[in-house]
């Protein structure tokens, strides 16, 4: 049997992965469909089986912990995991933010390209290093041309929030825009930052605006943009946008102007569905509606490319002053690693995960900090797990 | 040209009464005390200023309209210089006259010129030609919560100063390579220096503690770093005054949650932009809050968030409110506040009864029943007005 040995702890830089095949593949996947099949918990669900995964039934994911409370919410994702026996082995990978080379960060890319998918904090970017000191996340997501970053913003029905019955889906470019870190001072005191649109980022977002919109049963696409002060970039956009509509005639498409939409969203949100919109725009847009829903602590949001996915919190927030604390609200986290079993297909144990979630939101006495309440983080991930537990599955000991 | 303190010293206007000393008496109305006459300030051409008026488009007009009836019901020593731009031409002499008569009179009070999309990209946007031209480079917009309308948050009072010429309003795009376009977003020490001033000056002028610079300054190291540097150069010089700075992403975050925690805040033109729209989405809608673009020289007044309105263009259901608010700020800036702030207390208690608000407060008023409303409460409190 092929087995994967991982090696992670507080001190370690880097992570040994080795992986021992004993027997010839096709007896491995054999005998591992066989162990599947008659474990315990799959009597238990029913007839769904896991799909076959590579190295013996167990999938592998790259973790980047990141700064602030990246570390320790992810620290409870794995026990949660681990608690919920969810076939997942994460391999670590540091990113120290205060060294100006980049290996550590091509290091956790060469990670995620082995592996495909990836769970990460957000990592700092220090303004005390030179400026040819690249946005860490940003070159993560430019290399791995991550270009939709999706986030779905719900009111979540025990959080109290001025709003009601939000529920918009925020899909925003994630390589180009105003975030090409291209700018240059040609004359001491003048400085310009390039923005770029070009069309083929911006058809291949729109399409991938409206082909999720379809798969979720979505009835209208908003495009937001500034056409009118950036008519070439902004107006590119646009027009690509509107090709890609006309190729989805059962989905209605509308656009807005950037200021007017965020004007919109704080007093009639509830009109909003899908919307898309270049980098910037996404940054703000997705901010306030985080905002809308109860902030930062409990949107998840997901970056996805052709061949890879990153998961990680919406909002992107390196939370430093919360950091070992254990005041910060793990919800945002637990909801991208159920993203991420999603996307795995392993979608028993992301729904388990994500009821015993929202279960838990419902309980004020449990709500965190940012949410007005006295709840700690270990306590909330404590009363997720019990959840689970409850539901019969099986578990390991609490 | 006449420079003298008051009309008692024009010769010309004694000359031309038959009888200066009843002429400088207001008329005396049956049953009435005699109302308080207001000084008016030395003007200059027999004290009245001339303003241009730019009606713009959508529901410009009509609101500008309803300006020039007010102050003629008050008798605000204001008249209009009317210069229409036509947004629909690709010439640029409509918005040269207008920027040619601001320059003459040096304050204005425009409605929103709308920007025509089917028009070719070499169009420039004319408020942002008129606000470069002019060098208009602060547009203050001061979002406060209104007693009479509902909103979620309450106690909302929040200055936002954007730089108004640079930034990524520079109009400045180019197509190297088909079907790949660059927008070149400029931002230079010495207005990011004036405008931090700016914001400084007027903190300390409004008795306000703290400035927040907005920025991105993690994503556009050298450009938004440049524009934080500026500001922390400047704050050094207002020791008074706390400063601190907040990425853009996380100020709309707090600004949804928390907007109490706000004072004044300055930034470049694009995140103002978003910002200024948020602020005034917080404190009830388009229709309430009116702006106002200063330079060194000229001054233009228009509503805040610069909205043309043609969905609701001659429908009589506009909110007047911003463009009224406009015009107190208008004739602040000529130091008549006694006007100001009769029409601004006006304007307020009309506001604070919801049986007047338009569609955009959510009630079924219209727009001359607000107007109307506003002329009824100033004739009460007493000053002399023209008759209805």
């Amino acid at each position: 049997m092929c087995f994967s040995t991982l090696l992670w702890g507080e001190g370690y830089d880097t992570t040994l992965f080795a992986t021992i095949w004993t027997k010839p593949v096709l007896l491995n996947i054999k005998l591992t469909l066989v162990l599947l099949l008659s474990s315990v918990h799959l009597q238990q669900q029913g007839e769904n089986i896991p799909p076959p995964a590579k190295y013996g039934g167990r999938h592998t994911v790259t973790l980047i912990p990141g700064d602030g409370i990246g570390p320790e919410l992810l620290n409870h994702v794995r026990e949660v995991f681990r608690f919920t026996c969810v076939p997942v082995d994460f391999e670590m990978v540091n990113v120290n933010s205060a060294l100006e080379t980049d290996d550590d960060m091509n290091n956790a890319i060469t990670a995620i390209r082995r592996n495909g998918v990836a769970l990460k904090g957000n990592i700092e970017t220090k303004h005390t290093l030179p400026a040819s000191v690249k946005s860490r996340n940003n070159v993560l997501r430019t290399s791995l041309d991550l270009y939709a970053n999706v986030m779905h913003c719900q009111s979540l029905p025990g959080v109290q929030t001025r709003h009601k019955n939000i529920d918009i889906m925020i899909i925003r470019e994630n390589t180009e825009g105003e975030y090409s870190s291209l700018e240059h001072e040609s004359v001491s005191g003048v400085v310009e930052s390039l923005k770029i649109i070009t069309r083929n980022n911006s058809i291949r977002i729109a399409d991938y605006a409206f082909k999720l919109a379809r798969e979720r049963g979505r009835r209208r696409v908003t495009a937001v943009h500034k056409a009118n002060i950036m008519k070439l970039g902004d107006g590119l956009f646009l027009q690509c946008c509107r090709e890609v509509a006309s190729g989805y005639p059962d989905i209605t498409f509308d656009s807005m102007i950037v200021d007017n939409t965020t004007m919109q969203l704080v007093s009639k949100p509830q009109q909003f569905d899908v919307m898309v919109m270049p980098n910037l725009y996404g940054n703000v847009v997705s901010n306030v509606c985080a905002g809308l829903v109860g902030g930062p602590g409990l949107v998840p949001g997901a970056n996805y490319g052709r061949d890879y996915a990153v998961f990680e919190t919406a909002t992107r927030n390196t939370g430093k002053s919360i950091a070992e604390k254990n005041i910060a609200n793990p919800t945002a986290m637990l909801l991208a690693s159920c993203l991420m079993l999603d996307h795995l297909n392993l979608n028993d144990y992301a729904s388990l995960i994500q009821n015993a979630v929202l279960t838990t939101m419902n309980e004020t006495r449990l709500h965190t900090a940012d949410l007005g309440g006295q709840g700690t983080t270990s306590e909330v991930v404590q009363s997720v797990m019990r959840v689970i537990q409850s539901k019969g599955q099986f578990t390991a000991e609490l | 040209v006449f420079r003298g303190k008051s009309r008692h010293d024009d010769p010309l206007y004694a000359r031309s009464v038959r009888n200066p000393e009843t002429a400088l008496q207001p008329p005396v109305t049956a049953g009435r005390s005699r109302p308080v006459r207001l000084p008016a300030p030395p003007a200059r051409y027999g004290g009245r200023h001339t303003v241009t008026l730019i009606p713009g488009d959508g529901i410009g007009p009509e609101l500008a309209k309803h300006v020039c009836e007010l102050f003629r019901f008050c008798c605000v020593p204001v008249d209009f210089e009317v210069v229409n731009v036509d947004s629909t031409k690709t010439s640029e002499d409509d918005i040269n006259n207008a920027i040619m008569a601001i320059r003459r009179n040096g304050v204005a009070l425009k409605g929103n010129i709308e920007t025509n999309h089917n028009l070719p990209p070499s169009h420039k946007s004319r408020n942002s030609l008129l606000r470069t031209t002019l060098d208009l480079y602060a547009s203050v917009m001061h979002s406060q919560s209104l007693p009479g309308v509902r909103t979620h948050h309450r106690n909302i009072d929040i200055i936002t100063i954007r730089e108004n010429t640079e930034g990524e309003y520079s109009s400045l795009e180019h197509e190297s390579v088909p079907g790949v376009v660059e927008c070149l977003k400029i931002i230079t020490r010495t207005k990011s220096l004036r405008i931090a001033d700016y914001a400084f000056r007027t903190a300390r002028e409004k008795g306000r503690r703290r400035v927040t610079a907005i920025h991105k300054a993690n994503i556009m190291k050298l450009g938004d770093g440049l524009f934080l540097e500026c500001c922390k150069e400047v704050a050094s010089g207002y020791p008074e005054i706390t400063f601190n700075s907040m990425i853009v992403d996380n100020t709309t975050m707090q600004l949804v949650s928390r907007p109490q925690q706000f004072d004044v805040m300055v930034m470049p033109n694009l995140y103002g932009n978003v910002v200024s729209n948020v602020c005034a989405g917080l404190v009830g809608g388009p229709g309430l809050v009116p702006g106002a673009n200063y330079g060194e020289n000229y001054a233009v007044f228009e509503t805040g968030t610069r909205n043309t309105g043609k969905s609701i263009a001659n429908k009589n259901t506009a909110n007047p409110t911003a463009m009224l608010l406009a015009s107190c700020l208008l004739l602040d800036h000529l130091k008549l506040h006694g006007y100001a702030s009769m029409i601004r207390k006006a304007i307020l208690s009309t506001i604070t009864d919801s049986q007047l608000h338009t569609a955009d407060l959510g009630g079924k008023g219209s727009t001359s029943e607000m107007v109307q409303s506003i002329m009824d409460a100033i004739q009460s409190s007493g000053p002399r007005t023209q008759r209805h």
